[in-house]
């Protein structure tokens, strides 16, 4: 975390997403899951995808959600929605990786998953989620926003937290003590 | 390692609940590819013609093709192989959606169902954990009802389901399987499906499908989209509006519905109704889809919406595409296009084919009206035809009465029923029925595509030229101008036959001459042979007019996701090699000469000699003898010498004739 709380302008980088366009494809699945393989687009996934259409035809329920943070523990309440008479499923709007479900967590490991907005260098115009939506479901924006200073965690942060909250931490440093000495 | 497919066929044994991992031969990938074209091989090793279709040895196979689940856009088909019920010869019916791309991240790229189970199962896959489960509380639940709750009570919603209605489980002929985006309908798969009392099978998969050049594949694949987006914003000018896009037919988007509707035959395939479109009517069928569609929607990773989720008050939900918006209500010959859209949903929860099953219908009523079926036959069917159709459809699918002979199809019913009625039997091929098109002079493209098809839909065979001349000169040098789809050598000799055709003449039935003709029905027929092996969606590739896929990027993608060397004479090879092995079976089961023709009345002008010559003309073409059959060069040419041993040892040829 920062010390100061400094101003600071930022590049906030936004993903609007209209499920009234989306058409259920899951392209943007397959892409990002891609992307994030390695070696890079070596192997698909969807389950590893960072962002999860919720579809469900018969109710004409389609949701594209984004992998946001991780969270040790679950919401006191879940949230159902019902919005023009259709009920989504529980959670069906959260992005956390939560121990409530399986979503957003590699599913092996079930380290949690999070969207990265596909960074590298050099910067992709946009993520890949977005070029592959030709129904334009999924659009991107920047702009620029003056917001306080923070420090975000790293995926390997996240993931670390993630095994600490499992295994504790000693347990942890035991495990990368040992791993350190066998190489 | 092998990429793009798993390597692993998952093989249950419904009759003593064995299930096996089987690993398989990738020699088989490199000359079979996948899909279509390993089941056929499977088919050939183990389901000899002695097997009947409802026999507990006949396979059904359920696979995903070479390319399902990579990231090519539109690889999403599941191809489904067996014998079917009502043809006896070899069925394959493909559906899109999602589950093929679930099965292959399970790990596996088949599952072959044999044997037959003693009580309603289902079987519920779970990467490696593989289940025959007790299904008898599902026993009449309608197809979707019954993947609805397998995945509520295995709490997976994102479990991929694959479901047979009633009319599966009662093994009528032209049963349908149905997922929640598109139905398995043609050749009667559902029948066999509920033969072996298998109600559904649920497929969830966690792991990965690995490609072989990555970078390669993910520019080729964005190459692929960014044609895809440009031919959405661009119809081809100069063609009816439901054949100017890509996918299926657009018909859940599309509102003109003239060409269809005045080109195609009402009723029973008998009525041409040429001044039934006028605004008043687009208007009428434009409120009554609109009203009833919510949202359209596209298969596995393809951004083309060529489906739509229809839902009218008081009826159930359901996924409709394509021309099964009209054939409900043109075979009843009801002007609103309502009637089709409700029937439609009962259709699909019972599970029946949207082409055959309208046609049963109106056969049925003429059968009556030609007093064949008597008051006595159909004791209880209401007076209106909505309410016939639907009377008919609730008998059909329990088999209850009447509905139990017309549960066979056409050409059996008429046969069971007799009297006459085997004369009403006037559009089948194969015993299949058809689309119901009657048209003028024998075109003959066509004619050699409804003789030879051997998936006996012409959906299935036909795609890549328009159907009918341009108007003008420029229109078609247009055209040909960016036609980079025509298989290489070829070019020269299939633009000409676009730019001369329109021109004094160029006449049906002796244009285009025999040459031509053969060789564009084999390009056509072939592309639908890779496209069914590779399981990427026809309405991407080999349907439609000037495709994102063709004969030309196909060999490098495949390349690049599977690993396998391959060209353009390669990828045509296996294709021909697919299609002769599916010859081949259908021939031990005894298809014939005589079997390949269009019904008498497909057209009113009939060239019976030029006909019987241009088929000869075919068959050699095909490298096939006079009686259809691949001759010994052919087989030995694609590897396929076992083909030939067979039918010496069965009798079909003899050791010594050389039917070159």
């Amino acid at each position: 975390m920062s010390e100061k709380n400094e101003k600071k302008k930022r590049k906030v980088k936004v993903i609007k997403i209209d499920v009234d366009k989306c058409n259920g494809c899951r392209a943007c699945e397959v892409i990002c899951s891609a992307f994030h393989a390695q070696p890079k687009y070596g192997s698909n996934n969807p389950s590893r995808s960072r962002i999860q259409v919720h579809f469900d035809p018969l109710k004409n329920i389609y949701l594209p959600v984004y992998a946001s943070e991780y969270t040790p523990a679950e919401c006191a309440g879940r949230n159902k929605y019902i919005m023009d008479g259709k009920e989504y499923i529980e959670c069906a709007f959260c992005g956390a990786s939560c121990p409530s479900r399986d979503l957003f967590k590699e599913p092996d490991s079930k380290l949690p998953l999070k969207c990265d907005m596909c960074e590298e260098e050099p910067p992709l115009s946009e993520p890949m989620c977005v070029q592959w939506c030709l129904n334009d479901a999924l659009v991107y924006e920047e702009r620029e926003e003056e917001v306080e200073e923070e420090e975000e965690l790293k995926e390997l942060e996240t993931g670390l937290e993630s095994l600490i909250d499992r295994y504790g931490r000693q347990k942890v440093i035991d495990t990368m003590a040992r791993m350190v000495q066998k190489e | 390692m092998r990429y793009a497919e798993t390597g692993f066929n998952l093989e249950i044994d419904l009759s003593n609940g064995n299930i096996e991992r089987v690993s398989t031969d990738p020699k088989d990938t490199e000359l079979y590819l996948g899909g279509l074209g390993t089941n056929a091989k499977i088919l050939w090793d183990r389901v000899p013609p002695e097997i009947e279709p409802f026999s507990p040895e006949n396979l059904l196979i359920f696979s995903s093709g070479l390319l399902g689940g990579t990231p090519v856009p539109g690889a999403n088909r599941t191809i489904i192989s067996s014998i079917s019920p009502q043809t006896l010869l070899m069925a394959f019916s493909m559906v899109g959606g999602f589950w093929a791309p679930e099965l292959k991240y399970a790990g596996y790229d088949k599952v072959i169902i044999r044997g037959k189970s003693p009580d309603w199962v289902y079987l519920w896959i779970n990467n490696d954990k593989v289940e025959i489960r007790d299904a008898t509380h599902l026993q009449g639940k309608s197809t979707y009802e019954t993947a609805e709750q397998i995945k509520e009570e295995l709490k997976e919603p994102r479990a991929q389901v694959m479901s047979i209605g009633l009319a599966g489980e009662n093994r009528v002929y032209f049963a349908s399987i149905e997922t929640h985006r598109g139905s398995a309908s043609r050749l009667g798969l559902g029948a066999i499906m509920g033969n072996k009392k298998l109600k559904a099978i649920a497929v969830r998969g966690t792991k990965d499908v690995r490609v072989a050049k990555p970078a390669e594949l993910v520019e080729a694949c964005n190459e692929i989209l960014r044609y895809i987006q440009h031919r959405l914003n661009n119809p081809l000018p100069g063609v009816p509006p439901i054949l100017a896009r890509i996918g299926s037919p657009q018909e859940m988007a599309l509102h003109d519905e003239e060409w269809h509707t005045i080109s195609f035959a009402w009723g029973h395939a008998r009525h041409r109704r040429k001044d039934f479109w006028n605004k008043e009517v687009e208007k009428m069928w434009a409120d009554a889809l609109e009203r009833a569609r919510k949202r359209l929607i596209s298969c596995y990773n393809c951004p083309v919406r060529c489906a739509g989720i229809i839902h009218l008050p008081g009826h159930p939900p359901y996924i409709m595409k394509c021309f099964s918006k009209l054939t409900y209500t043109m075979a009843a010959m009801v002007d609103d296009l309502e009637f089709g859209l409700k029937i439609a949903a009962r259709a699909q929860h019972y599970g029946v084919d949207g082409f055959t099953t309208p046609q049963v219908l109106a056969f049925a009523l003429e059968l009556y009206e030609a007093g064949i079926l008597t008051d006595e036959d159909l004791s209880g069917m209401p007076e209106d035809i909505e309410g016939r159709f639907n009377w008919l459809l609730d008998r059909i699918v329990r088999r209850e009465g009447i509905g139990d002979v017309l549960a066979d199809g056409v050409y059996w019913a008429a046969r069971k029923i007799g009297k006459g009625a085997e004369a009403y039997d006037h559009n089948t091929i194969k015993k299949h029925e058809q689309v119901p098109i009657k048209l003028g002079v024998t075109n003959p493209i066509y004619y050699l595509m409804w003789s030879t098809g051997e998936k006996i839909n012409i959906t299935q065979i036909e795609g890549q030229i328009p159907q009918a001349p341009f108007s003008t000169r420029e229109e078609r040098e247009e055209f040909v101008k960016d036609w980079i789809h025509i298989p290489t050598g070829k070019e020269e000799k299939f633009k000409r036959f676009i730019l001369d055709w329109g021109e004094p003449g160029t006449a049906f039935p002796y244009y285009p001459s025999m040459d031509v003709a053969c060789e564009l029905v084999d390009w056509q027929e072939i592309m639908h042979y890779i496209d069914d092996s590779i399981g990427i969606c026809a309405g991407l590739s080999s349907f439609p007019i000037k495709p994102p896929y063709h004969i030309h990027n196909l060999p490098f993608i495949i390349s690049y996701a599977a690993g396998l060397e391959m060209d353009e004479d390669k990828l045509w090879t296996i294709a021909s090699r697919n299609r002769n092995l599916v010859r081949a079976i259908n021939i031990l089961r005894g298809l014939k000469k005589e079997d390949e023709r269009p019904p008498e009345d497909h057209w009113k002008k009939r060239f019976p000699e030029y006909e019987a010559k241009l088929l000869e003309e075919y068959y050699r073409f095909k490298g096939w003898d006079e009686r259809g059959i691949p001759t010994k060069e052919t087989l030995h040419q694609l590897g396929l010498d076992y083909v030939r041993e067979e039918f010496i040892r069965r009798g079909i040829i003899r050791d010594s004739e050389e039917s070159s």
